[in-house]
C-alpha cells in the first residue's frame, strides 16, 4: 500500500511538472523567442492567412508550380505516405502515370528525366518541397500560361534562381526550393489575381 | 552519393563520439551522487520531489522491492492514460473536438508509451487532444526513458558492489534521471527545435484557403515540448502522424541533423557513464565500438541498397516517402539510427523502402535493440549479451566464466536467456500467427512477400519496443491492438525482470582478483566475439522468417516481379 501511496503522489508530480509546467516553460519562451515560427510559419498577406510555408499546397492550375504527388491531397488531417513498397504494382503504376502526367503537362520530351520527386509521393505527403530541376522544367509551361514576354520569362528564371534554398550551413539537406513561397512570388511579381484558375 | 553525403554522415558520427564522454561523464556525476551543473538549478526540485512523495531517499532496497515499486510506477501511468483517453472529449484543451478513443485503441497506446515503445496505431492530429498528448503522453515520454535508466543502473550497482544485498532505490533514479538529465536536455532542445518552426502553442487548428481557394485545415499544438523528449528518450511517438516526416515536426535540415543525433545522444553516453561506474572506461569504450560497428555495417547495407537502380524503377532514385528537403542519406541514416536505438520515430516511411534497407531496419530491432538501444534499455539489453558472450568464451577456455571479477553461473546465464527468448518468441509467434488469420491479414496494404514484411516488422517493433513501422499496416484494429499490446508488455517487462533479477544476484557476489587467466572484456578480440555472438542469436532466429519476407522481395525485385 505504502508503494501505491508514494507512486500515485511521485506520478502526480511528474504529471504536473513534464506535462504542465516544461510544455508552458516552453511555450513561453519560444511565444516571445520566435511567436512567428512557434504558430506555424504562416503566410498572411493583407490580413488574409494563405498558409503555412512549412505545409505545401495543391496547385493545379497551368499559372503555378506543381507540389510533389501527395497520399494525401495534401489534407493535413491526417498526414502521411502511400506506404507503398517497391514491389507494389500499385505504385509502379503511379509513378509511370505521374511521369507521363508531368511530361505531359509541362510540354517536354517523351524521354525527358522527369525529377523522382515529381513521380514519387512524399513521406508526410505535406512535402513543401521541390527540386529545382523541377522548377526549372515547369518554366515552359508557365510562361504560356501567364503569356509571359521574353523578357518576363527571363524574370521568371531569376525568380526560380533566388528561390532555391541551398543545404543549411553549406552542408545539411539537398537543394529544393519551397512551392508555395516561390507561386507566391510569382503572383506579386506578375500581378496575379490568385484566383484565377 | 556525393561528397556532400559522405560529409553529412563523418559529420553526424563525429558528433556523436565527441558528445559520449561529455554527456557520459555528466550523467555519472548525477548518478553516483557527485557535485554537477545540474544540482544548482535543480537540486531544489529533487528535495521536493522526495518530500512531496514522501520518499526517504536514503534508503536502499533489495532488487525485489525494486522491481515492485518500478512495476507499480509504470502500471500507475498505464492506468491515467488509459482513462484519460476513454474520456478526452469530457476533458479540456481539446480545440478539435475529438471524441473519445476506443477501448482497445486506449489500451494498445497506453501500454505503448508505458513500455516506451509508442507505437502509434493512431493518427495524432485526427485521434488525441492537447490534454491527451501533453498530460498523458509526454509524461510517458519522461519516465519511460526514466524507468529504462533506472533498471541500468540497478543492474550496473549489482555489478560494481560485492556482497550486499541492495541495489539502490528505485524512486531516486527515476528522479534523478528525469530532473538532471531528460528535463534540463529537453527544455533547451525544444527551444530549439521551435527556432525551426516546430509549433508550439495551445490554439485551435488553423483554417485557411490556400492560393487556389481550396480549404486546408492545419494542425497545431506543444509539439516541440513532446517532439525533444520523444527524441531524447528513444520514446519516438510523433505529434503528428507522418511524425519527423512532418514539416511542423521536423522542418528544417538542422532540426533533422539535431533530432537524429538526440535518438543515439543518450543510449551512446550511457556506455561511457557504465564503463566510468565499473571502474573501466576502457570497458564502456569496448561496448560502444561494437554498438557502432554493427551499426555502421546496417548503414551500409542500406545505403547500397537505396542507391542501387532496379528493373522496376531503373535509375530512379528512390523517393517515394521520403522528403524533398533530406533527401536519400540523410532518411536512410535517419531509418538506421531509430531502428538501432529503439527510437521509432521516422524521415521516410519504411514501408517504401528498398527491401533490403527495410530488412536493416528489422533486423536492427530484432538483434534485441542493442546497437545503442532504448535509453537505459539498450545498455542493459546488450549487457545481457556480454554475459553469454564471456560464458561462451569461458565454455571454450574450459573455465567458471567471470566478468568485471564477478562469477557468471547457472542462474545468470538462465534469466539471460529469458531476456534474450522473451522479445523473439512475441515475433516469430505473433507474426506466425496474424500471417495465417483472416484478422492479421486484413490489415496489409501490400501484397506479396512485402505482405510479410510488414506483418513481420510491426511484431518486431513491438516486441523492440521500438514503435516505428511499415505503416501501411493497418492496426487500429482489436486484433493487432490487443496482440501488439501483449507484445510490448512481454518485450519490455520480458527483459527487465530477469536484468532485474540479475542485478540482485551479481549485488551478492564475491569480487575475486583479476589473474593472468582472466578473461578480458575490453579488447577487440571481445568486440568481435560479442558482435558474433549478437549477430549469430539474431541470424539463427529470425533468418528464416527474413528470408521469405524482404530477402525473397530483393530478389523478386531484381527480376522486376511486381505484385
Amino acid at each position: 500500500m505504502k508503494t501505491l501511496f508514494i507512486s500515485l503522489k511521485i506520478f502526480l508530480f511528474f504529471t504536473i511538472l513534464t506535462g504542465i509546467i516544461y510544455p508552458l516553460i516552453v511555450t513561453g519562451i519560444v511565444q516571445l523567442a520566435f511567436p512567428a515560427k512557434a504558430n506555424g510559419s504562416l503566410v498572411i498577406i493583407n490580413n488574409q492567412i494563405k498558409g503555412s510555408e512549412l505545409i505545401g499546397q495543391k496547385f493545379d492550375s497551368l499559372i503555378y508550380f506543381t507540389s510533389r504527388p501527395s497520399s494525401v491531397s495534401y489534407n493535413p488531417l491526417p498526414s502521411g505516405g502511400s506506404n507503398l513498397g517497391l514491389t507494389s504494382s500499385k505504385l509502379k503504376h503511379s509513378v509511370d502515370s505521374l511521369r507521363c502526367g508531368f511530361i505531359g503537362l509541362n510540354q517536354l520530351d517523351s524521354l525527358s528525366v522527369v525529377p523522382a520527386e515529381m513521380v514519387f509521393a512524399s513521406a508526410s505527403g505535406l512535402d513543401p518541397h521541390i527540386s529545382p530541376q523541377a522548377a526549372y522544367l515547369q518554366v515552359k509551361r508557365i510562361v504560356k500560361a501567364r503569356n509571359l514576354n521574353p523578357g518576363q520569362k527571363s524574370q521568371l528564371e531569376k525568380i526560380i534562381n533566388s528561390s532555391v534554398q541551398y543545404p543549411q550551413y553549406g552542408l545539411l539537406g539537398e537543394s529544393c526550393i519551397n512551392v508555395l513561397s516561390l507561386n507566391l512570388e510569382l503572383d506579386r511579381i506578375f500581378n496575379t489575381n490568385s484566383h484565377l484558375n | 552519393m556525393t561528397t556532400q553525403d559522405y560529409l553529412q554522415i563523418l559529420l553526424f558520427f563525429a558528433v556523436l563520439v565527441g558528445l559520449t564522454p561529455i554527456l557520459g561523464n555528466f550523467m555519472f556525476k548525477v548518478f553516483t551522487g557527485k557535485n554537477h551543473l545540474m544540482k544548482p538549478v535543480f537540486g531544489w526540485l529533487e528535495g521536493l520531489t522526495y518530500k512531496f512523495s514522501g520518499i526517504d531517499p536514503e534508503k536502499e532496497t533489495t532488487w525485489k522491492s525494486y522491481t515492485f515499486d518500478l512495476l507499480i510506477f509504470n502500471f500507475t501511468g498505464f492506468v491515467f492514460v488509459f482513462l484519460i483517453q476513454l474520456f478526452q472529449s469530457q476533458l479540456p484543451l481539446n480545440p478539435a473536438n475529438l471524441p473519445n478513443v476506443s477501448w482497445h485503441s486506449a489500451l494498445n497506446t497506453s501500454v505503448s508509451f508505458m513500455t516506451n515503445t509508442n507505437w502509434q496505431g493512431y493518427s495524432g492530429e485526427t485521434t488525441l487532444s492537447y490534454f491527451v498528448q501533453m498530460i498523458g503522453l509526454t509524461v510517458q515520454n519522461f519516465v519511460s526513458a526514466a524507468t529504462g535508466i533506472a533498471v541500468l543502473l540497478a543492474l550496473i550497482r549489482g555489478l560494481a558492489r560485492k556482497t550486499i544485498d541492495t541495489i539502490g532505490n528505485f524512486w531516486t533514479d527515476l528522479t534523478r534521471s528525469t530532473l538532471y538529465i531528460l528535463l534540463p536536455l529537453s527544455i533547451l532542445f525544444a527551444i530549439v527545435l521551435a527556432g525551426q518552426g516546430v509549433v508550439q502553442n495551445f490554439k485551435s487548428y488553423e483554417t485557411f484557403h490556400t492560393l487556389e481557394g481550396a480549404t486546408q485545415v492545419i494542425p497545431m499544438g506543444p509539439a516541440a515540448s513532446q517532439i525533444a523528449i520523444k527524441q531524447l528518450g528513444t520514446n519516438g511517438g510523433g505529434f503528428f502522424n507522418a511524425n519527423s516526416a512532418h514539416p511542423f515536426e521536423n522542418p528544417t535540415p538542422f532540426s533533422n541533423f539535431l533530432e537524429m543525433l538526440a535518438i543515439l545522444l543518450i543510449p551512446a553516453a550511457l556506455t561511457f557513464t557504465y564503463g566510468k561506474m565499473v571502474g573501466s572506461v576502457r570497458h564502456g569504450w569496448t561496448i560502444f565500438k561494437a554498438m557502432l560497428i554493427l551499426l555502421v555495417l546496417g548503414l551500409s547495407i542500406s545505403l547500397y541498397a537505396e542507391y542501387s537502380s532496379n528493373p522496376i524503377f531503373g535509375n530512379l532514385p528512390l523517393m517515394e516517402g521520403k522528403e524533398t528537403r533530406f533527401g536519400i542519406t540523410n532518411s536512410v541514416l535517419w531509418a538506421t539510427s531509430t531502428s538501432a536505438a529503439s527510437n521509432g520515430s521516422v524521415i521516410a516511411m519504411h514501408d517504401s523502402l528498398s527491401p533490403l534497407a527495410g530488412m536493416v531496419a528489422m533486423i536492427n530491432i530484432m538483434l534485441g535493440e542493442i546497437i545503442f538501444g532504448g535509453v537505459g534499455a539498450g545498455l542493459y539489453g546488450i549487457i545481457i549479451f556480454v554475459i553469454l558472450t564471456v560464458f561462451i568464451a569461458g565454455l571454450m577456455v574450459g573455465r567458471t566464466p567471470e566478468y568485471l571479477g564477478k562469477k557468471i553461473q547457472k542462474f545468470e546465464v538462465q534469466m539471460a536467456i529469458i531476456a534474450v527468448l522473451a522479445p523473439n518468441i512475441v515475433i516469430l509467434l505473433f507474426a506466425a500467427w496474424a500471417s495465417v488469420s483472416s484478422q492479421g491479414l486484413s490489415g496489409l496494404n501490400n501484397s506479396g512477400p512485402h505482405g510479410l514484411s510488414e506483418i513481420l516488422y510491426a511484431y518486431a517493433s513491438a516486441a523492440g519496443n521500438n514503435g516505428s513501422a511499415f505503416a501501411g499496416l493497418n492496426v487500429n484494429t482489436v486484433f493487432y491492438n490487443l496482440t501488439l499490446g501483449i507484445g510490448m508488455l512481454i518485450g519490455r517487462f520480458g527483459i527487465i525482470l530477469p536484468v532485474m533479477a540479475i542485478a540482485g544476484s551479481m549485488a551478492r557476489k564475491k569480487v575475486t582478483p583479476s589473474s593472468t587467466g582472466t578473461f578480458h572484456t575490453d579488447n577487440w578480440l571481445f568486440i568481435g566475439l560479442l558482435i558474433a555472438v549478437i549477430v549469430i542469436v539474431g541470424g539463427l532466429t529470425h533468418f528464416p522468417a527474413l528470408s521469405l519476407g524482404p530477402v525473397v522481395e530483393h530478389l523478386l525485385m531484381n527480376k522486376g516481379i511486381t505484385f
